[in-house]
């Protein structure tokens, strides 16, 4: 059966608008099931600002189950929060305890200005996707689809690298606000593959110059990967580096792409 | 008698060759023409990114909006369990017409048999396309493609990435629209949501728009717009949908002329984790592919409350396995909800609440090995024991039906053009190919089928004839109309200034509709909703309460918008459902059932879509008949015993 937890306080940053310097207002949760997430504690807050008058609290969130990317925030100084592995969505109020204080803040990331209170604009990431985060297939061409066959140990490792949901916690997690895992894991998913080849070499060029005219550097802290709901390894970090390094030696056009 | 607005389209010849008589006949655009023709893709899911990324690389001039930050975030994403395509790589007698044949079975003989005969055929170029793409999709140690079944078929035909094929696949296909975006051949839009369609000359002119962050109105003209905006499964509040699928788009173009087919053909999908208090926003999927491994059961005595382990096999009453041997607990999806209803309704229920019916992995642990099954599911599980605090290793899975999908949408003909000229609907926005029940891993194979291999064909041949023909800019009078009337509505919203917040009234509104247009439907209880609908909706516009202002980024308004569109769509499902005297797919009335307590279809009076022309008032919405002719499958009782 489900408990309830009582006497919650919350911490929650407030910002009407980019340019406002935005404060924490302190919220009371009287009563809470355990069973809710997060995210639906937030709801019965923001029922509760609304029939007092008061506009609801602003936070990215759509499917809920962890997948979609959208939800974020920063929980007691932790991307999506103290559950391992999980997104803030997936998060559920069982995690806390009676007359926990809980502070609650948007991703903290120079390349991801504030919306609005915990809403942040993290379209810096379509930019490096934009780059070169792609195969370049277009619709109508593609031989048969078992033409070629992918070792199962690297099909693998590249959807490893796929699970990827792009909700930007890894740079939250940064402390130089770098791009590093979202971007390896990207590059990497592509760059195993076979069919993936063609653009290796530019793919991690172009996708890397772009992620550093937004982000910051890495310093190998791993602090990404600690906050990453999918737990994407910084292997794929490590790959990314090795690509592009190999990338700025090769001479493409004489030797070959591959 | 088809109505005369209703003309299907569809090609002539036999049905393998109608899709390629059509691609003979139809009109062409020259490659160097075609940047002059302006297309508008609302939504970036599946059918919306393939579209858009497939008429830029044809190099049409496009555009694309979507409300969510990126469009990677749209609800494809969230499919589980796989993509159906008629590739016969297991060599199990697979075929185009066997899938063919199992989509029109398994939508209950209420699809038109040209629209799914086209699916089924491209549906091995989508798994090539994916491929070439990189979709890293599940594969056996020799590097080939690997496979597993689904509900409402004996083959393996299911390609799956774990237990995230969605994901996989609408990132494939955003990538494709990435890279397009990235070399200046579309255009996004995003946090940008639709507010109305525009029709000049009896065309689709264009959009009128809402930037979500300013609140800024904004008109934008092309030659044709695409809608591949979802489906509206989140007018039951609590469904399986993402928190901000709605019907606006879709409803916004039915008040413009669009005719809304089937609004009573939703899928309740039976594997979807039970509600566990009144806090809960949204119900999650655990995917059917589950069900290949899993034994549904409830104890066979009401009122056993001891715990799963604890329940001998002789009182243990694995209903699917009983009911339909042949397909077991592969039954589909509309079947295995009913049942489980029933299971529950007896007074069987488990959990908590008594709201669930056990899914086990006991027998699957035991053949298979722990490790085989976490392979399979392993992330299933994971998402699993994170939301209920249990570990399904070792105490069986609860499971519950819930509002998953609706086969109901848009009414479009072959082209998937919908009654107004240049408008089109694509993916769950339609209606087009799953009857009255779509089978599980055929959702992905429509959106993507619709826009990578269907749209850019029968785009080109509306545009071909309007070349270096003017259309009308947003200056025109049409759209300051819209863009006054769209200003005025999200005004009003703010003006109410009643005491209740539009979450509140989604969820009364959904309770409703739940309980009287749900899993099981009587004439006397979609009376009553017609009753509770409409004065709940009074209610709705005199104590609506949206705090904030609509100068900045507000989630409250945004909603009440949504809820509004609901509360209409919620009046014409009731009639819809009322109107259809038969029991088809997801669509039971209780009423019309047979000795077993099957759906029992009326082929006589019912073998027809019904397409809804608005009026002005979803209340007196007139209805209009598409008879659907079925020249190559026969007619039959749907057995999966």
């Amino acid at each position: 059966m489900s408990h309830h937890l009582e006497n919650l306080t919350l911490k929650i940053w407030r910002q009407s608008a980019p340019a406002d310097g935005g404060h924490f207002e302190s919220y009371r949760i009287d009563s809470i099931s355990d069973e809710a997430s997060f995210l639906e504690m937030l709801d019965v807050l923001n029922e509760k600002l609304i029939d007092e008058g008061l506009e609801a609290i602003t936070f990215d969130h759509d499917c809920r189950e962890g997948i979609c990317g959208t939800c974020s925030l920063m929980i007691d100084g932790q991307a999506h929060g103290p559950q391992r592995g999980t997104a803030t969505c997936q998060l559920h109020m069982r995690t806390f305890k009676s007359g926990d204080e809980i502070v609650v803040e948007p991703w903290r990331a120079t390349a991801f200005p504030i919306v609005k209170d915990l809403m942040v604009d993290r379209s810096p990431l379509d930019r490096i996707v934009e780059a070169g985060g792609y195969i370049t297939a277009t619709t109508g061409g593609a031989p048969d689809a078992n033409i070629i066959p992918i070792p199962k140990p690297v099909a693998d490792a590249a959807m490893d690298a796929a699970e990827c949901i792009g909700c930007g916690a890894c740079v939250a997690a940064c402390p130089n606000g770098a791009a590093n895992l979202f971007t390896a894991a990207k590059v990497s998913h592509l760059n195993l593959l076979p069919q993936g080849q063609a653009e290796r070499w530019s793919r991690v060029e172009a996708m890397v110059e772009t992620m550093d005219e937004h982000f910051g550097s890495c310093t190998n802290h791993g602090e990404c990967e600690a906050a990453c709901p999918k737990s994407i390894s910084l292997d794929f970090i490590a790959l990314m580096h090795k690509d592009y390094r190999r990338a700025k030696v090769k001479n493409r056009k004489l030797i070959s792409q591959i | 008698m088809t109505d005369s607005m209703l003309q299907s389209k569809i090609p002539a010849g036999p049905i393998a060759d109608k899709w390629d008589n059509y691609k003979a006949d139809m009109k062409l655009v020259n490659p160097n023409n075609k940047r002059k023709f302006k297309v508008l893709v609302v939504g970036s899911g599946l059918a919306g990114s393939s579209a858009a990324a497939t008429l830029a690389e044809l190099g049409y001039d496009v555009e694309v909006f979507t409300f969510h930050d990126s469009p990677r975030r749209a609800h494809s994403i969230a499919a589980q369990g796989g993509i159906n395509a008629a590739k016969n790589y297991r060599g199990d007698g697979d075929s185009i017409h066997r899938l063919f044949y199992d989509t029109i079975k398994g939508g209950d003989f209420r699809a038109r048999e040209g629209n799914v005969h086209r699916l089924a055929q491209v549906s091995v170029n989508i798994i090539d396309q994916m491929v070439a793409q990189g979709v890293p999709f599940a594969r056996e140690y020799g590097g080939l493609l690997d496979t597993r079944s689904f509900g409402g078929s004996q083959l393996q035909r299911t390609f799956y990435a774990r237990g995230q094929t969605g994901q996989q696949l609408l990132l494939g296909a955003y990538q494709q629209l990435a890279r397009q975006i990235g070399i200046g051949g579309v255009k996004l839009w995003n946090r940008v949501e639709l507010v109305d369609v525009v029709n000049i000359d009896g065309r689709c002119a264009g959009i009128v728009t809402r930037d979500l962050v300013n609140g800024e109105i904004r008109s934008h003209s092309g030659h044709a717009v695409v809608l591949a905006t979802g489906g509206y499964g989140n007018a039951f509040f609590l469904s399986t949908n993402a928190m901000m699928c709605n019907v606006t788009a879709a409803w916004r173009a039915h008040r413009k002329g669009a005719y809304f087919a089937n609004p009573c053909y939703t899928q309740i999908h039976p594997t979807c984790i039970p509600q566990a208090d009144d806090t809960q926003s949204k119900l999650t999927l655990m995917s059917e592919s589950l069900r290949n491994d899993g034994r549904v059961w409830v104890p066979l005595n009401v009122g056993d409350n001891r715990p799963a382990a604890e329940i001998p096999e002789a009182e243990r009453d694995y209903y699917l396995e009983r009911l339909y041997p042949s397909f077991g607990n592969l039954a589909p999806r509309d079947i295995s909800s009913r049942a489980a209803k029933r299971a529950v309704d007896s007074g069987r229920g488990v959990g908590p609440l008594k709201n669930g019916v056990y899914l086990d992995f006991s027998a699957a642990i035991a053949r298979l090995g722990k490790d085989v099954v976490k392979e399979r599911y392993g992330n299933l599980f994971d998402m699993y024991e994170r939301i209920t605090g249990e570990n399904p290793y070792d105490i069986p899975m609860r499971i519950y039906p819930a509002s998953h999908y609706t086969m109901g949408g848009l009414w479009v003909d072959y082209e998937l053009m919908t009654t107004i000229p240049g408008l089109y609907a694509a993916g769950e926005a339609n209606f087009s190919d799953h009857g009255a029940n779509r089978l599980g891993a055929s959702a992905l194979m429509q959106g993507l089928a619709d826009g990578y291999f269907v749209l850019p064909y029968t785009i080109g041949n509306y545009l071909a004839p309007m070349l270096n023909k003017p259309v009308p800019g947003v200056d025109h009078e049409a759209f300051k109309t819209a863009e006054n009337d769209g200003r005025a509505r999200f005004q009003g919203f703010l003006d109410i200034r009643g005491k209740r917040s539009p979450d509140w009234f989604h969820r009364e509104l959904g309770k409703i509709i739940w309980d009287r247009c749900g899993m099981e439907r009587t004439a006397e209880g979609l009376q009553q909703a017609l009753t509770d609908i409409p004065a709940l909706y009074d209610e709705f516009k005199t104590d609506l309460r949206v705090t904030g202002n609509g100068a900045s980024l507000n989630q409250t308004l945004e909603k009440a918008g949504r809820v509004d569109d609901f509360f209409q769509l919620g009046m014409l499902m009731c009639r819809d459902a009322l109107e259809r005297n038969e029991s088809a797919g997801g669509h039971f009335r209780a009423e019309y059932q047979d000795d077993e307590g099957e759906a029992a279809r009326d082929d006589e009076n019912f073998a027809h879509v019904a397409a809804w022309e608005f009026t002005g008032d979803p209340m007196q919405s007139n209805r209009h008949k598409e008879e659907l002719e079925f020249e190559t499958i026969h007619l039959a009782k749907r057995s999966y015993k």
